[in-house]
């Protein structure tokens, strides 16, 4: 019998996510992370990108932006800042997102521009922009 | 037939004012509806939260945050008070307020100052004062996150500029429907929560490093109590104002009643006086 690892994925908003899972990958601060069950405990930042996880019956995954990512032994708990199903992103949203993150880094007076914010918002609609054409529903580039 | 019409129109007018409680009431148990289900829905994260914290309360880090760390000396404690925007709503804003009063007074009788920040309307007017450090009103019936980190903000900064030793949030618990529950929770330092599965030496590899992800764990963790209170706190507002509007429009339906008897026995005294006098004028000639 294959082990397994209590998942927990939440955002502030709703809970997305809460098994049990045979492996995840996550997409942390300094790089993706696999964790597998009885992994050591960790914590770790998280960016925006893609959440794998593998149940027994094949592999889901979940978008995230954000947050924080914890780690003991049989338990994985993702507070996510804003996350969603794979199935609920939204290409035309994403896009708008980009060019309106892209028209406020560029347009406005510097001075009283939040870069940090933008940015962040401007990484977030890029990755799901990403994600999306991986798991094919974009096509093309 | 004295004081007839005077008293149809106080009819009319109470009539018209029970309409506009009824539909208060019927807007109020819709919202009430969706409030709950917005409070429910971030009540995971919470807890997901909390017990995050609690295994790094528990844990043996290299890096203390300092919001895990009590204070000795207390010089000056800060509140952030939660409350609704508009009133007609009972009591709730009252008794919320006079549990922050005892609280606060209790501090005072120490000789500790006091720091206030306050979400609502109704917290600013009254506790303007004291001086308020910060403020958001207006957030609307489904409040975000991203309109109350600046305030929350505020008191953070305050705190770790020593400021403030303490951050208390003063909210509404939603017990059910007919019954809010103002309470007083101790945000920082925050209280830690004893593990015995987790008691052996044991500390985190940390992504980047730990400091980074300790202070971003902290600040989410607050702002993550204080959005559970404002969230609840609106499901806590509608409920009241269901209560109230529901029973201003029961007296309001009493006071017709009262109303349409006094009127009706005006009518009739009028009648038997007119008829008396017929035959009485029949008699007389």
């Amino acid at each position: 019998m294959a082990s397994t690892i209590q998942l927990e994925v939440v955002t502030a908003e709703q809970k997305l996510f809460s098994g049990l899972v045979e492996k995840v990958v996550a997409p942390g601060a300094m790089g993706d992370l696999g964790i597998y069950p009885q992994h050591t405990q960790l914590i770790s930042r998280l960016r925006a990108g893609e959440l794998k996880y593998t149940t027994p019956e094949g592999t889901q995954s979940l978008f995230v932006s954000g947050g924080v990512l914890e780690v003991q032994p049989t338990l994985v708990t993702v507070l996510a800042d804003t996350g969603m199903r794979a199935e609920d992103l939204d290409a035309q949203a994403a896009q708008d997102a980009i060019k309106h993150a892209e028209d406020a880094l560029q347009g406005k007076d510097p001075e009283d521009l939040d870069y940090e914010a933008i940015q962040a918002e401007l990484e977030a609609a890029k990755a799901q922009m990403e994600m999306l054409h991986r798991i094919g529903k974009v096509r093309g580039r | 037939m004295a004081g007839a019409k005077e008293i149809r129109t106080q009819i009319k007018s109470i009539q018209n004012t029970r309409k506009i409680t009824k539909a208060m009431e019927m807007v109020a148990a819709s919202k009430m509806r969706r409030a709950q289900d917005r409070m429910n829905a971030s009540r995971p994260y919470a807890q997901k939260m909390r017990s995050v914290v609690g295994h790094v309360a528990n844990g043996h880090l290299e890096y203390k945050h300092p919001y895990t760390i009590e204070r000795p000396t207390v010089k000056k404690v800060g509140y952030i008070i939660i409350s609704t925007d508009r009133g007609l709503c009972g009591g709730l804003n009252v008794n919320l307020f006079k549990t922050a009063f005892q609280d606060i007074a209790k501090w005072k009788a120490q000789g500790v100052e006091v720091e206030i920040a306050v979400f609502g309307n109704k917290a600013a007017n009254t506790f303007r004062r004291y001086g308020l450090a910060a403020q958001k009103t207006h957030m609307g019936d489904a409040p975000k996150i991203a309109d109350m980190v600046g305030t929350i903000k505020v008191m953070l900064d305050a705190y770790a500029e020593g400021k403030i030793d303490r951050l208390y949030m003063v909210e509404n618990e939603f017990v059910n429907s007919m019954t809010q529950r103002p309470q007083v929770t101790q945000l920082i330092p925050i209280a830690p929560i004893k593990d015995e599965a987790m008691n052996h030496y044991w500390d985190y590899i940390y992504e980047p490093e730990s400091k980074g992800v300790i202070d971003a764990l902290m600040q989410r963790y607050i702002e993550s109590l204080v959005y559970q209170g404002v969230v609840e706190n609106v499901a806590c507002e509608m409920a009241a104002r269901m209560v109230a509007m529901k029973s201003a429009s029961d007296n309001a339906g009493k006071m017709i009643n009262d109303l349409k008897l006094v009127y009706n026995k005006a009518r009739q005294a009028a009648i038997t006086q007119e008829i008396s006098e017929i035959v009485g004028g029949a008699a007389a000639v």
